[in-house]
């Protein structure tokens, strides 16, 4: 498949990428600000705030690094990078499977805010 | 709407070919994969400390807040700005050397030059501050807060080496663009008639600025 | 194949020089773009590069003769362990066949005049041995005691040995890989010579290619871990350190997600010089080309879901462990049916016996008895008593001595006339060629039972079981029948460079572009681009032939 990329393309493209970005930067900005979803858990905020900044790397990829107008060859390979950056998150599976007793003597300080309210505790021997 | 030409002024010229390249077309989605593939590294290389970002923030997500509040909210939106723009006046730099118009091809990556270089002052006066306020990891680690100082570190550790990391590379690309405009400027051969240098230095400063993108709102916006 | 008649040095006054011969200052080949002259150079680093390890390796067998140890503090011991373990991985073993047979042979197999980045391709191979420079010395300075591991927090923050340095020459190295990587993916997509489809691809390019993409998404990941551990020692930005609610093990599972695939980035290249080297002395098809290659991609993907294995003692969640084992276990499947397919390859074959193929099937084997022994090794249970015993240091030499090295030494036995012109004598390649598998198995088929036994890893000590001496005395005479191996190719490699018989273009009557062009070949490789009609390894023609002439009734 042959791109013909002498041909540029009309500034205006580029432009108004960019005043997007700049819209989507605004908008990131101010949900910092405002709580979304149930009260207690920063979840949806968390959500929001990766989903605006994926759209924003998605419209710099498409736009200003031309890969709208590109190959097949190159689609793949940009896709195929943040792919294989979220496969690394398996080990999360590791972090969120481990046993959730604290092992006696290694208990974490009383004033610890990020301890979890009531842990199980191993039994006694 | 005024349309523009949007062909080269004067396209008479061939774009050079490289001796192991057939044609052009061939030689020049061979340097613009090579480069992707290039990002792709770049890619899992700071995906490693996003992942450990990611995995002490959902571990220590009340420290994480507190330890953010003491970053300046407004002096990485500014920053954000600047390297938005940044990547703007870059791909307009690719656009004019695609149409050969090598004047504001060089205003374009001077300007890009220009804001990298605000950038980094920007955050020279954000790391000072950190400085002064003993918020640097280490044995003079001083933490004054309600969370254990620890977990706060463990934050500046993360702080500091992803911004230092983007820096270092916001510093590399100031090199290169540099180096594009002088060889631009003097019309040397390797970019002669040739705007694939400029694009794919286009692509790295992008790169850069996605970096960012993630960057900003993963540590100046924690939310509550 | 080629539409290119080749063209033999003399035959006509205006054929091209070789690729040697273009250019004799010191400058033509520090300043080369040419692929193959870049693949001649770091043929020369790799090789002092494998001594230096074989070095440390002797120490260390030498080390294990008695059981109070012989010459070594323990602290020094850590050191030559963990000498050996960097260079060879990092120098040795990872760039071997990439660097020196895939550099020379990727691009005139695909048919193309170079690979796609030229400077890129010279800038690797400056970038490799400033990378082993840093290496060495770091252990002049002293050495690394960490082991090759870098576990933290040991190594960001205890360890008062040169890991900065160390790793550092790890980084540049890594570089180094990444820009072969990068140049053989591109090549592979975009330089194909017209009618070289995917599928008539040599497998070798398959091999190669699957390698590549395992080079650039993982070996990022291990660049960012050591910088983080460098970072630690230097800034103290301690992102493992317990004290500060760090996980140490998050180094470890950082570390293995390159470090498993890089054990398939070793082994895939010399998976792919099986393929060219069984056909050609079989004088048959490959059998089964398209498993071998979406194998090769298989293995390539999968290999990079099973890293955990490494973890299974580490405090890592059970369950993860249980999905990284059974991973571990699918991930056998594509190097079984690769043996599977060779077996079938050979089988009813026209079989020559020749240095190349005594090799091939050392590699078959041993790399058959590493592969069975690491499933003891995926599974948890078993694992639990053999992780960190010599158990493991066996099933690792099994695939990475027994399976690349020797794929490595058929694939410079089977190419070297390609590369020089030269023949080197054949009696003396099947002798080293036995003297090393003899070698090898009196080595490390001991290591097994030592490990099984409880000899535990990285100990240079085992006065607690000197029943375990005998073994170790067996691997260590092992060992130096094994150096003698290695040394003789050494010698009449290099002696055949001045007077083996000049080889033509296909001494082994082989099929593949390599073999239509003159040996050494012209710097452009082909005169005209060739243009490919044939299916690989299209022996087929032969083996009809000589079922023709046995049918035929003999004559009055």
């Amino acid at each position: 498949m042959k791109i013909d990329h002498s041909h540029a393309h009309p500034i205006g493209m580029y432009l108004r990428t960019f005043a997007a970005l700049l819209a989507l930067m605004v908008l990131t900005v101010a949900m910092a600000f405002v709580h979304v979803g149930p009260e207690g858990t920063s979840v949806f905020n968390n959500l929001i705030a990766m989903a605006i900044a994926a759209t924003k790397a998605v419209l710099v990829v498409l736009f200003f690094m031309h890969v709208k107008f590109s190959t097949q060859l190159t689609k793949f390979w940009a896709v195929l990078g943040f792919l294989w950056f979220l496969l690394m998150f398996i080990m999360f599976a590791d972090y969120t499977t481990r046993p959730r007793e604290y092992i006696r003597g290694w208990e974490p300080a009383a004033e610890d805010p990020n301890a979890p309210a009531a842990m199980p505790q191993p039994p006694a021997r | 709407m005024k349309t523009e030409a949007l062909h080269a002024a004067h396209q008479t010229e061939e774009q050079p070919l490289h001796h192991q390249f057939e044609e052009v077309s061939q030689q020049n989605e061979s340097y613009v994969v090579g480069m992707w593939v290039f990002l792709v590294t770049e890619i899992m290389f700071f995906g490693g400390m996003f992942l450990a970002y990611v995995l002490y923030r959902w571990r220590y997500p009340v420290a994480w807040y507190e330890a953010h509040t003491r970053l300046d909210v407004a002096m990485g939106t500014t920053n954000t700005v600047v390297l938005l723009t940044s990547s703007l006046t870059m791909a307009l730099a690719v656009h004019f050397a695609q149409l050969r118009n090598r004047k504001m091809q060089l205003a374009m990556l001077g300007t890009t030059i220009a804001l990298a270089c605000v950038f980094l002052v920007i955050k020279a006066f954000e790391w000072s501050a950190k400085f002064h306020h003993g918020l640097v990891p280490g044995p003079g680690f001083l933490w004054d807060g309600t969370v254990p100082a620890p977990q706060a570190q463990l934050f500046y550790s993360l702080y500091f080496g992803m911004t230092g990391l983007h820096a270092l590379h916001v510093i590399i690309g100031i090199l290169v663009i540099g180096t594009l405009g002088l060889l631009t400027f003097l019309d040397h051969p390797l970019v002669k008639n040739d705007f694939i240098p400029t694009e794919l230095v286009g692509l790295y400063w992008h790169f850069v600025d996605i970096v960012w993108i993630f960057l900003f709102p993963l540590f100046y916006l924690i939310p509550k | 194949m080629s539409t290119a008649a080749p063209v033999l040095h003399g035959e006509s006054p205006k054929a091209p020089p070789s690729y040697l011969q273009a250019g004799h200052s010191i400058k033509s080949w520090l300043l080369t773009g040419d692929h193959k002259r870049i693949a001649v150079l770091y043929l020369i680093s790799v090789s002092v590069f494998f001594f230096f390890g074989s070095l440390a390796a002797s120490m260390i067998r030498i080390e294990l003769v008695s059981p109070r140890g012989v010459m070594l503090e323990s602290d020094t011991y850590n050191k030559v362990f963990t000498a050996h373990g960097i260079i060879m991985i990092f120098f040795f073993l990872i760039p071997a066949i990439p660097a020196v047979l895939g550099n020379f042979l990727l691009p005139i197999m695909i048919g193309a005049r170079d690979l796609a980045f030229p400077r890129l391709n010279l800038l690797s191979w400056y970038l490799y041995v400033a990378g082993g420079l840093c290496g060495v010395l770091a252990i002049a300075f002293g050495g690394v005691d960490t082991g090759w591991t870098f576990y933290t927090p040991y190594s960001s923050m205890y360890s008062n040995t040169n890991v900065t340095l160390t790793i550092i020459g790890a980084f540049i190295a890594g570089f180094s890989s990444i820009a072969t990587g990068i140049n053989f993916i591109v090549t592979v997509h975009k330089m194909r010579a017209p009618g070289m489809t995917w599928f008539r691809l040599p497998l070798m390019v398959w091999g190669s290619y699957a390698t590549s993409l395992i080079i650039v998404l993982g070996t990022p990941v291990v660049a960012i871990t050591l910088l983080l551990v460098v970072m630690e020692r230097v800034f103290h930005i301690g992102v493992f350190s317990p004290e500060l609610g760090g996980d140490p093990v998050l180094f470890q599972h950082l570390f293995w997600f390159y470090s498993h695939p890089a054990v398939y980035i070793m082994i895939l290249p010399a998976m792919g010089v099986i393929n060219e080297v069984i056909t050609c002395f079989s004088r048959k098809r490959i059998f089964g080309y398209h498993f071998i290659a979406f194998s090769s991609l298989a293995i390539a993907g999968l290999g990079f879901l099973v890293w955990g294995h490494h973890m299974f003692v580490s405090s890592q969640s059970m369950y993860q462990g249980m999905v990284f084992s059974l991973l571990s276990y699918l991930v056998a499947v594509p190097s079984a049916i690769k043996v599977f397919n060779w077996t079938a390859t050979i089988y009813k074959g026209s079989v020559r016996f020749q240095t190349p193929f005594l090799y091939v099937l050392g590699f078959m084997g041993l790399f058959v008895v590493g592969g069975l022994t690491g499933l003891f090794l995926a599974a948890m249970s078993t694992d639990v008593h053999l992780t960190d015993t010599y158990f493991v240091v066996a099933h690792f030499h099994y695939v990475m001595v027994g399976g690349t090295i020797m794929g490595f030494l058929a694939g410079l036995h089977f190419w070297w006339p390609k590369f020089f012109g030269r023949m080197y004598p054949d009696s003396w390649g099947k002798l080293s060629a036995l003297i090393i598998f003899v070698g090898f198995n009196l080595t490390f088929l001991p290591q097994f039972v030592l490990g099984y036994l409880g000899m535990p890893r990285r100990y240079h000590y085992y006065y607690f079981a000197p029943e375990f001496q005998f073994w170790h005395i067996a691997s260590t005479a092992g060992a130096s029948i094994l150096a003698v191996g290695f040394l003789i190719p050494a010698v009449y490699l290099l002696w055949s460079l001045k007077y083996g018989a000049p080889a033509g273009p296909n001494p082994w009557g082989a099929k593949g572009l390599e073999w239509t062009i003159p040996s050494p070949p012209p710097t452009t490789n082909f005169l005209e681009t060739p243009v490919v009609r044939e299916e690989p390894y299209s022996y087929d023609a032969e083996a009809e032939e000589r079922e023709e002439q046995a049918k035929e009734p003999t004559r009055a």
